[in-house]
């Protein structure tokens, strides 16, 4: 390293020494010693600095920040690109007369939305990521975990697509009011004579505006009477629809909202086809430009017709574009969509309905072909619930079960309606047949089978984020059961964070029947859990005089507040200084946060890493 | 949809009009189209929607997020009682401001998503909503005992004569002791 970095800085000064020669050419220039090691010292400290920060930052560089920026990258150039294109050739100078620059800026983020309206349809192609994430087995799995951030990759392309309708409509506000004014109100300027063309026959008309009603009405007559207006309008009135009902406060309380009026989007994307139909976009047309230079004729613009050198100029619109770009995906999504209604279609049969305390219970489900893998999620229909709504569970069963189950919590009247449709609301024995219709999409997202590849691991759920442990754990269990060598597996640290373990009593049970298991089977370290309940802390406890036992006859009493974390991450690393610790959470961002700052401060240099997975 | 609020979303839309309606009037008013003067009131009437939808109302169930800095906004809005808490109220001032918009190509866009918004007001009127302010909570000192504590007892507890208090000898002790137990030093 140090050698190609003297070898940099050796080139670096003779092109410092040759660019002196040069520039002095007609003397005969001798560099100094003293110049020498001056210009050596700079440029080595230039090159190392550089090469410092490179470093520096791309350690740091995660992963998805290069698709994002070269998806910035392909904006700037796409905005830049299509603003010369109309900003420079001589086939729009008598456009640019009309319009002046407002034609470019409308244009440029019009090639903008373009790209980013094809963009926007495929991170939600659900099963077209989950076929890409499975047959690119051979790319890591840091690659493929990428693929599960679309939604925010989704939303970041419906903030460009926002912020370039702006533009774009800005730009035309200007164009619509210089067209208009041109029609109606110049006389005697060169855009009047451009905007009379095509009055007479045989003319072809540069100005789209051809009614000469003054501003503003002109204007608004502009907007609603003609094709790329009135489309124009339609769709920015769903854009902004849908924005404002995707609103995290509209997302997180009234789902259905935000879901119905999402689907506006098929409003969006016909009118968006249609938009450029009118071809008002005009520009002089190839065989006019041979008769007629606009630099040469636009001076005597009277004269055009009149005098051989500037026939009348012909004008023609640009065909529509934006098709092009958007039919693919708009066709893998309406696949997509298809694809989603057919496995919805095959047969779900509820093999078993558990009802937990606390308003939870399980559905026990088995489907021809289903395969998962830990810690992924299902999307769920009932339709004698609601015809139209899908909503995703985590898989709380473990690969290795014959069937798959979901936990369902009671919080809103989807849930309760299946929670009535399932019968659990009654205490007699349910018939088979009466249970309802399930449809099941899925399953989804990136396995944390990332978890068998390290001997010690600890696994962090807070909240409704334990749900995926359910399944993890139980797939340990399994694996050990079956063949307790083959896995690599040797030590579980878990921590389960919540504010009470109501919720999730069937989490509790689960944990305690493990714990019996590998009592039996002599292994009672494999698995050490510890419980924290962030709704209480210590001094409330105390003094209400009794201890709240949640969990009856568990060996391992609750823990009140939150964790230490970094007491936890010092005991376990030098507990287990000489081996890879994976961490694995599921739950708020705050505690990644936190977790992902414990495990860089507990991380010695080679060979002992934790790497922090969620 | 028995849970909507209809009331939340128009809150979002309302906001969103308001800035249209400041963002097609600078426009107008900057590039001095004509009808301008319409723009110069489509600024006024943006910027007094969203001083007026700034502050998120209560919802009836659940904790509701405020936005950040409302609570200066909240106080002035609460002042105007009923004419801010009825959702008829609003409904019908949306409508009404929006309507001079709408002779600006620049601006109608904002009537446009102002009458939307007025629309689902009076959708979440009809449903009987309100607007409730999101009132501070009062810092709450934690009460020692949960409040349970009142006095500290005055009389020793009724205790058995002592010669039933005696403990009984340890050979007839009744239980096993899973874990082995120490004596510590006391």
């Amino acid at each position: 390293m140090v050698l190609s970095l003297l070898s940099i800085v050796y080139g670096a000064l003779r092109c410092n020494i040759l660019a002196i020669k040069i520039k002095y050419d007609d003397y005969d220039v001798s560099v100094k010693a003293a110049a020498y090691l001056c210009i050596f010292l700079w440029r080595s400290f230039e090159i190392a600095t550089r090469v410092v920060v490179l470093v520096l930052f791309s350690s740091v560089l995660q992963i998805w920040v290069l698709p994002v920026l070269v998806w910035l990258g392909l904006n700037a150039f796409l905005f830049w690109w299509y603003y010369r294109v109309y900003d420079v050739p001589v086939k729009y100078h008598y456009s640019r007369k009309l319009l002046g620059s407002a034609l470019a800026w409308a244009r440029a983020p019009a090639a903008c939305l373009n790209f980013n309206c094809l963009l926007i349809l495929l991170p939600v192609c659900r099963n077209l990521l989950s076929f890409l994430r499975g047959s690119s087995a051979c790319c890591s799995t840091r690659i493929r975990r990428q693929l599960d951030r679309n939604l925010t990759f989704h939303k970041m392309v419906a903030w460009m697509i926002a912020l370039h309708t702006a533009i774009h409509t800005i730009a035309h506000l200007f164009n619509v009011e210089r067209c208009v004014d041109g029609r109606v109100e110049a006389k005697g300027t060169i855009q009047a004579a451009l905007s009379d063309l095509g009055d007479k026959t045989g003319e072809t008309y540069l100005n789209f505006v051809r009614k000469k009603i003054p501003n503003p009405e002109g204007g608004l007559y502009v907007a609603f009477t003609y094709l790329a207006g009135l489309s124009g309008v339609i769709i920015t009135l769903a854009l902004i629809l849908i924005i404002t009902s995707s609103t995290k406060t509209i997302r997180r309380s009234y789902f259905e909202v935000f879901w119905y009026t999402h689907h506006l989007f098929v409003v969006f994307f016909i009118g968006l086809v249609i938009h450029g139909a009118g071809r008002i976009v005009r520009g002089q047309t190839d065989e006019s430009l041979k008769e007629h230079n606009p630099h040469t004729c636009e001076k005597n613009f009277t004269q055009w017709g009149k005098i051989s050198s500037c026939p009348i100029p012909q004008f023609a619109g640009n065909p529509p574009m934006t098709w092009k770009w958007v039919v693919v995906p708009m066709i893998l999504y309406f696949f997509e969509r298809l694809v989603r209604f057919w496995r919805s279609q095959q047969k779900v049969v509820i093999t078993k309905v558990v009802n937990h305390p606390f308003k939870t219970f399980e559905l026990q489900m088995m489907k021809k072909g289903f395969k998962m893998e830990v810690g992924q999620y299902i999307f769920v229909q009932c339709p004698t619930v609601s015809h139209l709504e899908w909503h995703p569970f985590t898989l709380t069963s473990a690969p290795e079960e014959d069937y798959f189950s979901i936990h369902i919590r009671i919080v809103g009247d989807w849930t309760e309606g299946v929670f009535n449709a399932c019968g659990c609301d009654k205490q007699e024995f349910q018939e088979a047949w009466k249970l309802p219709k399930i449809l099941v999409d899925g399953p989804f997202g990136t396995a944390s089978e990332d978890v068998f590849s390290y001997e010690t691991v600890m696994l962090v759920g807070a909240g409704i984020g334990v749900t995926p442990f359910a399944s993890v754990l139980k797939s340990v269990w399994y694996k050990y059961c079956n063949d307790a060598t083959s896995l690599r597996l040797k030590k579980i640290y878990f921590y389960w964070l919540c504010r009470d373990t109501h919720a999730f009593e069937w989490f509790a049970d689960l944990l305690q029947s493990l714990e019996n298991q590998m009592q039996e089977r002599d292994n009672a370290q494999f698995l050490s859990y510890n419980i924290y309940l962030t709704g209480w802390d210590e001094s409330q406890v105390t003094t209400l005089g009794k201890i709240k036992d949640v969990i009856n006859g568990s060996k391992q009493k609750p823990l009140y507040g939150r964790p230490n974390w970094e007491n936890e991450f010092k005991n376990h690393a030098s507990q287990h200084s000489s081996s890879r610790v994976g961490v694995f959470l599921c739950g708020p961002e705050a505690l990644a946060e936190t977790l992902n700052k414990q495990c860089i401060n507990n991380s010695d240099a080679d060979p002992t890493r934790s790497t922090l997975h969620f | 949809m028995g849970r909507i609020e209809w009331a939340m979303w128009a809150n979002e839309q309302a906001l969103a009009s308001g800035l249209i309606l400041v963002t097609g009037g600078v426009v107008a008013v900057a590039a001095q189209f004509k009808g301008w003067p319409f723009a110069a009131y489509a600024i006024a009437a943006g910027v007094f929607v969203c001083l007026l939808e700034y502050p998120r109302g209560k919802r009836k169930k659940g904790s509701t997020m405020e936005r950040c800095g409302q609570k200066y906004l909240t106080a002035v809005v609460k002042v105007f009682g009923p004419i801010t808490r009825n959702y008829y109220v609003r409904a019908i001032l949306h409508a009404a401001l929006a309507v001079p918009a709408g002779f600006l190509l620049s601006t109608i866009l904002g009537t446009a998503c102002l009458g939307i918004a007025s629309a689902i007001y009076l959708l979440a009127a009809i449903r009987g909503e309100e607007w409730n302010p999101i009132e501070q909570k009062p810092q709450e000192r934690p009460q020692v005992g949960g409040g349970t504590i009142k006095q500290p007892p005055a009389m020793p507890p009724p205790r058995p004569p002592a010669d039933t208090r005696k403990k009984p000898p340890a050979e007839v002790a009744g239980q096993e002791n899973p874990i082995p137990v120490t004596i510590e030093a006391e």
